[in-house]
């Protein structure tokens, strides 16, 4: 089987031509370095997206933070991620890098902050 | 008004301003002023939350807001001074500068300013769609600000038109959001984002991409409640007969970038029709002695590393500039065939290396790329493929060019 995929890992965005069987890479054209090949394989066994979002925050000189996954999760547990974010309030001052929520879901991957927000005095 | 004097004054404090001041004041040039009309520094950054930032110009791979506080955090470990909710109302040629803000109007006198205001987003007015002046309607990043700053959601039923990157985030975001985005409908043939966000953004949402499509109504009379879709041939016009209605409460454009340069324009810059940004020199030096520019400002850039990498290059010449208060000749003009939009710089000295960054202007696959000087070839390089959406660049080493005279940029199959 003959799949085609377009490499999400960096801005050149190869477009990957892949042979597979068995669910196994025989042979992959079109990648620029090896991560192109790593992507390509992990779509096949269980594609993986970091996502970004906000969370709200009390008392901050701005109404929300923004967050993000340290490390991909399953492509279909990506809604399941947001809910379990929408849920989460914090309060300021809030630092970049703080950990927000520690493994979340269980998926080994922690949601941290990529904002600073200060307190509102 | 007292003048207040100042070595090199930055206006703008997004991603290219903040690089140039950092730089700058690594350079050894104290007196410094970034000067920001927002009420924080950072830029279009501050609502950039998607990640993806930085794999260039820090190995690893950012948000936005991150991306941004690397830098604001050396503004302030360097003692940079900067000045927020502070907007410039006018810069001359003799390089004075007139800001205003809470505290009132300001004058300064610059011995160098440095252009780093960024872009405008094009508007439905610019794009000419018929029909009703409804609510509902936003530009891609107006509606990325309402909901990544203030926690404000733009719609329900989306549509977007227009396939750029702001467009495409977009998607993902409201996607996430819980609103449901329909499609998105572009006029070219080809998208104008990058790839992989056609990819993460609208494949991974089974969102459909339409190209060679038009939005040519818009209905609905307080709030949007439709938009008629036509296909568009070659020519961009639309096919009589292909019109399809669809239901929406929100259209999201995502149609183009323009530098902004008002206040360039009245500094007497003059504008390279292609780019909408200044002429400048390898030294990123304008057709006015002393002022300087960078980043979108001077040319819409797909990735925000090369903005900070510019602005560096930049920072280089201006410290070149303050202290002997002039810089080299740059008599050679790169022109380009047409097959390249535009190159940044249009003008170099033939005495040091370059880098030329550039973009075609249309997608192509396995050309030569040239650079012709009294009709010889003096660099040459394959390309596997070269798209609008990515920007190129080429290093050319000073021992290339043999002559003053101007070089030419061919892009042969």
């Amino acid at each position: 089987m003959i799949r085609e995929f377009t490499c999400i890992i960096c801005p050149n965005g190869c477009d990957l031509v892949a042979t597979i069987e068995d669910n196994k890479i025989i042979s992959i054209e079109g990648t620029l370095c090896d991560k192109g090949n790593k992507y390509a394989e992990q779509e096949i066994i269980d594609p993986q997206r970091t996502i970004s979002s906000l969370v709200v925050v009390n008392n901050g000189e701005i109404p929300l933070a923004s967050v993000r996954l340290s490390k991909p999760i399953s492509k279909d547990r990506i809604f399941d991620v947001m809910n379990e974010i929408k849920k989460i309030k914090l309060d300021a001052p809030v630092t970049i890098g703080t950990v927000v929520k520690e493994n979340i879901l269980g998926l080994d991957s922690d949601l941290i902050a990529t904002k600073n927000v200060k307190e509102r005095l | 008004m007292a003048v207040i004097n100042k070595d090199v004054i930055i206006v703008g404090g997004g991603a290219g301003g903040l690089a140039a001041a950092v730089e700058l004041r690594k350079q050894g040039i104290e007196d410094i002023l970034i000067i920001e009309r927002e009420k924080e520094l950072g830029g279009i950054l501050r609502q950039c939350i998607h990640d993806g930032f930085g794999l260039t110009r820090f190995k690893e791979t950012l948000s936005g807001p991150e991306y941004a506080q690397r830098f604001i955090d050396e503004v302030d470990k360097l003692g940079i001074d900067y000045l927020t909710d502070t907007t410039v109302l006018e810069i001359t040629s003799d390089k004075r500068i007139t800001s205003v803000s809470k505290d009132g109007l300001n004058e300064y006198q610059a011995k160098a300013i440095v252009l780093t205001m960024g872009c405008r987003e094009r508007t439905r007015g610019a794009l000419s769609i018929p029909g009703s002046r409804p609510t509902g309607i936003y530009t891609a990043g107006v509606a990325q600000m309402y909901v990544n700053l203030k926690n404000t959601m733009v719609g329900r039923d989306v549509m977007i038109l227009g396939s750029g990157d702001i467009g495409l985030i977009m998607a993902r975001r409201l996607t996430l959001e819980g609103a449901n985005v329909h499609a998105v409908f572009a006029r070219g043939d080809t998208p104008r984002g990058l790839p992989r966000n056609v990819e993460q953004c609208l494949n991974d949402y089974n969102i459909p991409l339409y190209l060679s499509h038009n939005v040519t109504q818009i209905h609905g009379k307080n709030r949007l409640e439709g938009i008629t879709i036509s296909e568009v041939g070659k020519d961009n016009a639309p096919i009589p007969g292909t019109e399809k209605y669809y239901p929406c409460d929100t259209l999201i454009l995502s149609v183009g970038l323009i530098p902004e340069n008002e206040l360039s324009l009245k500094a007497g810059v003059t504008l390279d029709n292609r780019t909408k940004g200044a002429y400048v020199d390898e030294n990123y030096q304008t057709n006015v002695e002393g002022i300087f520019a960078a980043g979108n400002v001077l040319h819409v850039h797909d990735l925000v590393d090369f903005v900070s990498i510019e602005a560096e290059k930049l920072a280089d010449a201006v410290v070149e500039y303050v202290k002997n208060n002039s810089l080299p000749e740059c008599p050679i003009v790169v022109e380009t065939d047409k097959m390249i939009n535009y190159t940044i710089p249009q003008k170099i000295s033939g005495n040091r290396d370059v880098s030329l960054s550039f973009r075609v202007k249309k997608n192509v696959k396995n050309v030569t790329l040239q650079v012709l000087q009294d009709g010889e070839t003096i660099y040459k390089k394959k390309l596997k493929k070269a798209i609008t959406s990515e920007m190129e660049q080429i290093r050319l080493k000073k021992d290339l060019f043999k002559s003053r005279s101007n070089i030419k940029v061919v892009i042969t199959v």
